[in-house]
């Protein structure tokens, strides 16, 4: 499968790159500065799992266009542990890291459509689509 | 074999420095030396290729290929520019020896690339770890430049001090920030601090965590934290990630959240300009009015 753009997690301040390359890519499509800042912070979100979790992965970005809408899709591949339960990642307040626990339900949230593939020891693979109003 | 190549390739020299000129030209047209002036570009590989000879001559690192890399650091110029020259030399001055020559073996042929690889892979060295040397020391120097900026505390009244953010928030910086807000809370005596967020450009979970138990870290010193600077569309996003920000007051502007700091340690800002006229002129209105 070939992405538009893809931008590899390695680092802290890669979360930074990918955050950035995301918004003019949002900006490009035409999204508002509101959208342009939920999907930056999805982005966001998304890296911070992969270096906090997995500690290499990669964002790619994709541009849907359809016949009357188009959207951005941001896809978090990594190749980590896995996510044991998938439920209870997606519930307020639950962290194995001390956070927040507001992460992945708050991208899903941010985000128009939100899906999740994970499979243990192999990793996990994160689409989330974002429609132009 | 090396010395007679050697003197065959100085003598030669001539002749090398033309085609070398040709193909490092030759390459030009593309590439990013296209925005250098021509008398620049033509001087620079000039002494480029004199500093080659005399590394070649001499065998080894010398005081003008110190000189030279040194300018061109300063300079700017590309790195690439270097190593594209020093391989066309490459190509060249292997190309010149063995036309020079009747019939070649293989391994003879084998020589001859060592040979000149001896003497273009020290320069390759030196001005690769030049470069690279200058770089690590900019990158450095920035770093250590950032963290200054990085986490400001500025006592701007009795009691009320303020730390405007600007830029992304990592864990690094996070630390930083909280350590001198409770240094500088203790050490300006600070009842209040406002914590500006307008120049962060983005407050996603990891950078709320680190502002909530800076301000729960700052209560328990005894102090009130305001944070202020929340966009509109910064506002939406931590409602959106669902981001309970309740514990501590927030406001829009810093103007507001000073505002409410006076409040808070009983004071205000009164106008100096006496409103006398004022008064005066209330006082001829009823006048009129009777």
């Amino acid at each position: 499968m070939e992405f538009q753009s893809c931008v590899n997690i390695n680092k802290e301040w890669d979360i930074v790159g990918a955050r950035q390359i995301g918004r003019d890519f949002a900006r490009k499509i035409g999204f508002g500065t509101v959208d342009q800042a939920r999907i930056a912070t999805a982005i966001s979100e998304l890296a911070r799992n992969i270096y906090l979790y997995a500690g290499t992965g990669k964002i790619c970005f994709e541009t849907i266009e359809e016949i009357d809408h188009k959207g951005i899709c941001i896809i978090a591949i990594d190749n980590g542990p896995g996510i044991a339960e998938i439920s209870k990642v997606m519930e307020d307040g639950y962290s194995t890291s001390g956070g927040l626990g507001a992460g992945l339900p708050g991208v899903k949230r941010l985000m128009d459509d939100f899906d999740i593939v994970s499979e243990q020891e192999k990793g996990t693979e994160i689409r989330a689509v974002k429609w132009v109003r | 074999m090396d010395r007679k190549l050697k003197e065959l390739v100085v003598e030669n020299s001539d002749t090398i420095v033309h085609m070398w000129l040709e193909e490092v030209s030759k390459s030009r047209q593309t590439d990013y030396t296209s925005t250098i002036s021509d008398e620049l570009f033509e001087s620079t590989n000039r002494e480029f290729v004199n500093v080659i000879f005399a590394s070649v001559e001499k065998q080894g690192i010398t005081t003008e290929l110190d000189d030279f890399s040194e300018r061109l650091v300063n300079l700017g110029w590309p790195l690439s520019y270097l190593t594209d020259g020093l391989q066309a030399f490459r190509r060249v001055t292997i190309d010149f020896i063995l036309s020079e020559l009747d019939q070649v073996d293989s391994n003879y042929f084998s020589q001859v690339l060592q040979a000149v690889d001896k003497w273009v892979d020290p320069i390759i060295n030196q001005l690769v770890n030049e470069y690279s040397g200058s770089w690590e020391h900019i990158v450095s120097l920035q770093r250590v430049a950032l963290q200054e900026l990085s986490a400001p505390l500025i006592p701007v009244m009795e009691n009320i001090t303020v730390m405007p953010l600007i830029g992304t928030i990592d864990t690094e910086r996070a630390k930083l920030i909280m350590e001198n807000l409770l240094d500088g809370v203790i050490k300006h005596n600070a009842e209040v601090v406002l914590i500006d967020i307008t120049g962060v450009p983005v407050v996603d979970t990891m950078v709320a965590h680190h502002i909530i138990q800076a301000a729960e870290a700052v209560r328990l010193i005894g102090s009130t934290c305001i944070l202020v600077g929340i966009r509109p569309e910064i506002a939406q996003t931590i409602v959106n990630l669902g981001i309970d920000l309740g514990k501590f007051p927030t406001k829009s502007s810093l103007r507001k959240g000073f505002q409410s700091a006076l409040e808070l340690t009983n004071r205000k800002i009164v106008s100096t300009k006496s409103n006398h006229d004022d008064d005066i002129e209330k006082l001829v209105d009823s006048l009129d009015r009777e």
